[in-house]
C-alpha cells in the first residue's frame, strides 16, 4: 500500500489526472506483452506531462525509496517493464510530441512517447525514413525501443535503434537532468552515454527526449520468395547472397512448422511440404532493385532453391510479409502459452542453430517453431507451450536453456532484440563471465546506487 | 449458452488473447486517455484477473468495462482474431450479473430522463421545447442544446424536435401502384423520434423502385442500448416484441437505416434468444431477409439509375462502426452516391474511425465521446465538402454536433436522404424538359 503522503505528493506535482490509484487501474499495468510471466500490480500509475515533472517524480521517489517502473506502450517480450517490487509505474505515453524534423541535419527530435509509426508517418512527408521497425512499430514508443535497443526486419542493410540514436535527455535516477550527444555526426566528448542509455531498459535513468537519425526513404522495393527442400541450402543460400555483395534490406526464414501453421492461418500459398522459406527484400534506386533483384533470384536458384518467386505488384508483396508477420500470432493460436526467444548467431551459423533447435526440440519433446531475421542471424525459435502444465514447463525451461547455451557457443548471444528483462536475467554470466556481470553491477550502482529505476532487470542486486 | 448468459463461451476468446498490444494502434479511447485499460488488452486483462479470482467485480470494475464504443476497430486489426465485441459484451451482462442493474442504471436513468422529456416535447410541442432546449439557428436543419444539464453536459446538439413522430405521421402500409415487393421498415428510436426527415426519404426512395412499405405500429427500440449495457432481461423483451410486430404484418424482406438497429436485427436477437425454443426460429427467418437499405438497393433490387437527377453536393462519407466492420457494409453506401449525377464524393482520413458516440457511451462518458468527434470533425474539415452522408441516425447526431461546434457549413444527412433528394431533381428535370 502507498502512503497517504506519497499519493498526495505525487498529485501535487502532476494533478489528479494524471495519477492513477484505484486498484482497477493499477491491475492493468501488473503486466506486459511477455508471456508466462508473474504479474505485479504496482502502488501508483503516473503519467507526466513534462521532463520537469518527470524529475519530481523521480525526486519524490527518492524521499520514500519507491521503485519507479518506467513504461512505454508495454510491449516488450521480456517482462521489462512488470513492476515486481511494486512503487511507482511511470508511463510516458502523454510525452507524445514531435518536436522538430531538421531536414538540413537529417534528424528528428522527438518525446519518448511518440509512436515509431507516427515518426515515419511525420517524416515520410519530406521523403525521409526512420528504419528501425519492429513488429510493434505501430504502438510501440519511441521511449520503449530506444531502451529496448529494437530491431526489426531491415536490420540487416539498415541496422537498429542504437544505429539512429544521436542525443538524448535523461533524468537521472536523482532527479538531476542532463543532455547527451546532439544533431553532430561526430562527438567524442566524454563517455558515449547516449550508446549506454540505448538498450538500458529503464535501468539506469528515464529518457525524456530522443534525437534520431534520418535517411532518404528508398525509392523502390522487391519482394522475392524462395522455397527450399533442406535447411542447409537456405543457409547456404543466405551467405551466398551476402556473399554476392548484395545486402538486402530484409531477409528472412520460416521453418517448416512455422510454414504449416502460417499457411493455415493466412493463405498466402506457401508451400505446405517446404523444409524452409527464405524472404527476401531488396530495396533502393528502381534500377538497382531491378538488377539486385535478378541477381538474387539467379543465386537462389544456384543454391537449390525448388521455388522462387518475385512479387509481381504490391498485392503479391503485401500477401508475402503478412504471411511472415502472421507468424507469431499464428503459432501463438496453436496452444495457449507462446515462449518467443531472440538467441542471435553469426548468420552463418544460421543453419547449425536450426538443426541444434530441432534436436533440442525432440530431445524434450516439445513443440518448437522457427522464424526470425535470418539475414542478422536473428532466430525466433518459438516454444508452443501451457503454462499450466509443470512438468511441461520444467522442459521448456530446459530447451531454452540449451538454446541460449547453443547460441553462445556458436560465437552469438543470449538476446538480439528483446532485451534481459527478468526473463533472461539469470543467464548472463554464461555470456559475460562473473567479471562481466560485476562490470554490469558497477555502472548499475554508480548510476542508480539505491536501485530504484526498474529494479528486478537486468542486473540483480545481491 | 449465448454470451449473455455465462462468461464460459467467451473464455476461448480471452484465451486467444496473447497481449501484444496491437489492439492500442486502433482504439478510439485509448488515443484519447493512453491508458492501457482503453484499449481491448487492459479490459481483457481485467476480465482474466476477475475470473482468476484475483479481483471482484466491482463498481470500479463494470466502469472500466463501460470504456468501450464497441467499435469494433480492435477485432479488426487484433493479429489473433480475438472477437473482442463478443468480450465486452459478455464482461457487461456479468457485470449486471453479479452487480444488479446498478453500474448501468445511471445510463438507463439519463435515457429515461431523455426519453419522458422527448415525449412530453411531442405532446406539449414548442412551448417545452422552449424550455429545454435552446434553439440555435442553422441554415439545413432546426437544431437545439440543452439549457439544463442533465447530466450529457450542454455541449451536445439536438435535432429539434419534429412535431409527431414519424409512426403517427406514416400510414402502417405505404401502397405503390404495381408493387414489386413488399417491404417492412424497422425504423428505431432516433429515426422514429428525431429524424423523421430520414424516415420519409426511406419510403420515398422505395416507392420510387415500386415497393410497398410496411410500417409495423407494435414496433418498439431495438434493445440494443439494453444489450450493449448488459441489461440481458430488457433487451430480451424488446426482442420478443419487434419479433412479433413483424411477424403479424409478414414481408419479403425488412429495411433498415440505422446500424445499431441492423445488429439487432442481423444478429443480436439470435444470439439473445438462443434457448427459446419459440422465438429462435423467428429471429433465424427475419435475420436471414434483414437488410441495411444501401446494402438492399444494391444486392436484392438494383436500384432506379434513370430518373436520377442532378445533386450538386460535394460530399464526404462517414462509416458507422456496426454498418462498416459489423456487417461489412461499406461499398455499398458509395456506390449509391457515385452514381447521383453531379455529386463528388470526396474521402476524409480514415472514414471508418469512430464517431465517439456509441449510443449510451456518450451519455455516461460525454467529456470522452467530444473528443473523439473532435478527432473526426477536424478530419471532415479538411475535405473542404459541403455535406456529410452516413449511414447511421446515431453517427449523423454525433457528426451535426461536431460540425455545429466547429462552425462548419456542412449539412448532415443519411445517404438515402441525397438519393431521394436526387429522385426528386430527376421529376422536375423531367417537368422542365
Ligand atoms: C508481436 C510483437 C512483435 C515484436 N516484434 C519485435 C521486433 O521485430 N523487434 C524488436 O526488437 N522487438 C519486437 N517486439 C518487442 C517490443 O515491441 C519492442 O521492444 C518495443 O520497442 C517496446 O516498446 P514499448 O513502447 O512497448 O516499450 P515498453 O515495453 O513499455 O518498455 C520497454 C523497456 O523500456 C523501458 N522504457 C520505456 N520507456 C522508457 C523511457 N522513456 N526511458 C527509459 N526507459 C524506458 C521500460 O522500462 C522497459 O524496460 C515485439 C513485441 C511483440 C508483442
Ligand atoms: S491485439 Fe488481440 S491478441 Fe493482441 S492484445 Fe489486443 S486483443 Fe490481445
Ligand atoms: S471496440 Fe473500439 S473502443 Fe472498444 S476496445 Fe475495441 S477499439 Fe477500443
Amino acid at each position: 500500500m502507498l502512503a497517504r503522503e506519497v499519493l498526495q505528493e505525487l498529485i501535487q506535482a502532476l494533478g489528479k489526472e494524471n495519477v492513477l490509484s484505484e486498484q482497477e487501474d493499477l491491475m492493468t499495468y501488473a503486466y506486459d506483452a511477455t508471456a508466462a510471466m508473474k504479474h505485479r500490480k504496482p502502488d501508483v500509475v503516473v503519467s507526466p506531462l513534462s521532463t520537469e515533472q518527470v524529475a519530481e517524480v523521480v525526486k519524490i521517489a527518492n524521499r520514500h525509496n519507491l521503485p519507479i517502473y518506467t513504461r512505454g506502450a508495454g510491449t516488450n517480450l521480456s517482462g521489462g517493464t512488470i513492476p515486481t517490487e511494486g512503487g511507482i509505474v511511470l508511463s510516458m505515453l502523454n510525452l507524445n510530441n514531435i518536436l522538430e524534423v531538421d531536414q538540413d541535419n537529417l534528424t528528428a527530435t522527438v518525446q519518448p512517447g511518440v509512436i515509431i509509426q507516427a515518426l515515419n508517418d511525420e517524416v515520410i512527408k519530406h521523403g525521409l525514413l526512420y528504419p528501425p521497425d519492429p513488429g510493434t512499430i505501430a504502438t510501440a514508443t519511441m521511449g520503449g525501443s530506444v531502451s529496448e535497443c529494437s530491431g526489426g526486419l531491415r536490420g540487416l542493410k539498415y541496422g537498429v535503434t542504437k544505429h539512429y540514436i544521436m542525443g538524448l535527455q535523461i533524468v537521472l535516477a536523482n532527479g538531476e537532468i542532463i543532455r547527451w550527444g546532439g544533431k553532430t555526426v561526430k562527438n567524442v566528448t566524454g563517455y558515449d552515454l547516449v550508446a549506454l542509455y540505448t538498450g538500458a531498459e529503464g535501468t539506469l535513468g528515464i529518457i525524456t527526449e530522443i534525437i534520431v537519425k534520418l535517411i532518404p526513404a528508398p525509392e523502390a522495393r522487391k519482394s522475392i520468395l524462395a522455397v527450399f527442400d533442406n535447411v542447409d541450402k537456405a543457409g547456404n543460400a543466405i551467405a551466398a547472397i551476402i556473399r554476392n555483395k548484395v545486402i538486402p534490406a530484409t531477409l528472412e526464414i520460416m521453418d517448416n512448422v512455422t510454414i504449416q501453421t502460417v499457411e493455415n492461418f493466412v493463405h498466402a500459398g506457401l508451400p505446405m511440404d517446404a523444409e524452409a522459406v527464405l524472404l527476401c527484400e531488396v530495396d533502393g534506386y528502381k534500377e538497382v532493385v531491378e538488377r539486385e533483384a535478378v541477381l538474387v533470384e539467379r543465386i537462389l536458384k544456384e543454391e537449390g532453391a525448388v521455388e522462387v518467386k518475385i512479387a509481381k505488384d504490391d498485392q503479391e508483396r503485401d500477401l508475402l510479409w503478412l504471411a511472415r508477420r502472421s507468424a507469431l500470432p499464428a503459432l501463438a493460436q496453436k496452444r495457449p502459452t507462446t515462449v518467443l526467444e531472440d538467441a542471435t548467431v553469426p548468420r552463418s551459423k544460421i543453419p547449425d542453430m536450426l538443426k541444434a533447435i530441432r534436436r533440442i526440440a525432440t530431445k524434450h519433446n516439445l513443440q518448437i517453431a522457427t522464424f526470425g531475421h535470418a539475414g542478422d542471424g536473428n532466430l525466433h525459435p518459438t516454444i508452443l507451450t501451457d503454462d499450466r502444465d509443470s512438468e511441461e514447463m520444467k522442459r521448456v525451461h530446459l530447451a531454452v536453456e540449451e538454446i541460449f547455451e547453443t547460441a553462445i557457443a556458436l560465437g552469438g548471444t543470449l538476446s538480439g532484440e528483446h532485451g534481459i528483462g527478468i526473463a533472461k536475467m539469470k543467464f548472463l554470466d554464461w555470456e559475460f563471465g562473473e567479471a562481466g556481470v560485476a562490470a554490469l553491477r558497477s555502472i548499475k550502482e554508480a548510476l542508480d546506487p539505491n536501485y530504484l529505476m526498474n529494479p528486478g532487470k537486468i542486473v540483480r542486486r545481491d | 449458452m449465448s454470451i449473455y448468459d455465462s462468461l464460459d463461451s467467451i473464455n476461448e476468446e480471452l484465451r486467444k488473447c496473447m497481449k501484444c498490444g496491437n489492439c492500442q494502434a486502433v482504439c478510439p479511447i485509448y488515443k484519447e486517455t493512453r491508458q492501457e485499460v482503453g484499449a481491448a488488452r487492459g479490459k481483457i486483462s481485467l476480465l482474466e484477473f476477475f475470473l482468476s479470482g484475483e479481483i471482484e467485480m466491482t463498481k470500479g470494475l463494470a466502469d472500466r468495462f463501460s470504456l468501450c464504443t464497441t467499435c469494433m476497430a480492435c477485432n479488426n486489426n487484433c493479429p489473433c482474431g480475438v472477437r473482442f465485441d463478443k468480450i465486452i459484451l459478455g464482461a457487461r451482462a456479468e457485470a449486471v450479473r453479479k452487480k444488479g442493474l446498478h453500474p448501468v442504471k445511471k445510463i438507463a436513468f439519463t435515457a429515461l430522463k431523455m426519453q419522458r422529456l422527448f415525449d412530453l416535447g411531442m405532446k406539449t410541442g414548442s412551448i417545452f421545447q422552449g424550455v429545454a432546449l435552446k434553439n440555435i439557428p442553422n441554415r439545413y436543419s432546426k437544431l437545439a442544446r440543452m439549457r439544463v444539464d442533465i447530466g450529457i453536459g450542454k455541449n451536445k446538439v439536438f435535432p429539434m424536435l419534429p412535431n409527431k413522430t414519424l409512426r403517427s405521421e406514416l400510414p402502417e402500409v405505404n401502397t405503390v401502384k404495381n408493387p414489386k415487393m413488399r417491404v417492412a421498415f424497422f425504423t428505431g428510436c432516433m429515426i422514429n423520434y428525431f429524424y423523421t426527415d430520414m424516415g420519409r426519404a426511406m419510403v420515398e426512395v422505395l416507392a420510387e423502385n415500386d415497393i410497398e412499405v410496411v410500417i409495423p405500429k407494435d414496433q418498439g427500440c431495438c434493445g440494443i442500448p439494453a444489450s450493449v449495457n448488459g441489461d440481458v432481461d430488457s433487451a430480451r423483451i424488446l426482442a420478443k416484441r419487434n419479433l412479433r410486430a413483424f411477424d403479424k404484418m409478414g414481408a419479403d424482406a425488412l429495411v433498415v437505416a440505422c446500424s445499431s438497429c441492423g445488429s439487432a436485427w442481423k444478429h443480436v436477437f439470435g444470439d439473445l434468444l438462443e434457448n427459446d425454443p419459440e422465438f429462435k426460429g423467428l429471429a433465424d427467418i427475419w435475420a436471414e431477409k434483414s437488410y441495411d437499405i444501401s446494402e438492399f438497393l444494391i444486392h436484392k433490387i438494383p436500384f432506379k439509375k434513370e430518373g436520377l437527377g442532378k445533386v450538386s453536393r460535394k460530399v464526404t462519407y462517414h462509416d458507422p462502426c456496426h454498418l462498416n466492420r459489423g456487417a461489412g457494409v461499406n461499398k455499398e453506401p458509395r456506390e449509391i452516391l457515385r452514381s447521383i449525377p453531379g455529386l463528388e464524393l470526396i474521402e476524409m482520413k480514415e472514414p471508418g474511425r469512430c464517431c465517439g458516440m456509441a449510443g449510451s457511451f456518450s451519455l455516461v462518458h460525454p467529456d470522452l465521446s467530444l473528443q473523439i468527434s473532435d478527432r473526426k470533425t477536424a478530419d471532415i474539415a479538411q475535405t473542404n465538402t459541403d455535406t456529410v452522408a452516413t449511414g447511421c441516425p446515431a453517427c449523423r447526431m454525433q457528426l451535426q454536433s461536431g460540425v455545429e461546434n466547429a462552425n462548419l457549413d456542412e449539412e448532415v444527412l443519411h445517404t438515402i436522404q441525397i438519393l431521394a433528394e436526387s429522385y426528386r431533381a430527376g421529376k422536375k428535370e423531367g417537368k422542365s424538359i
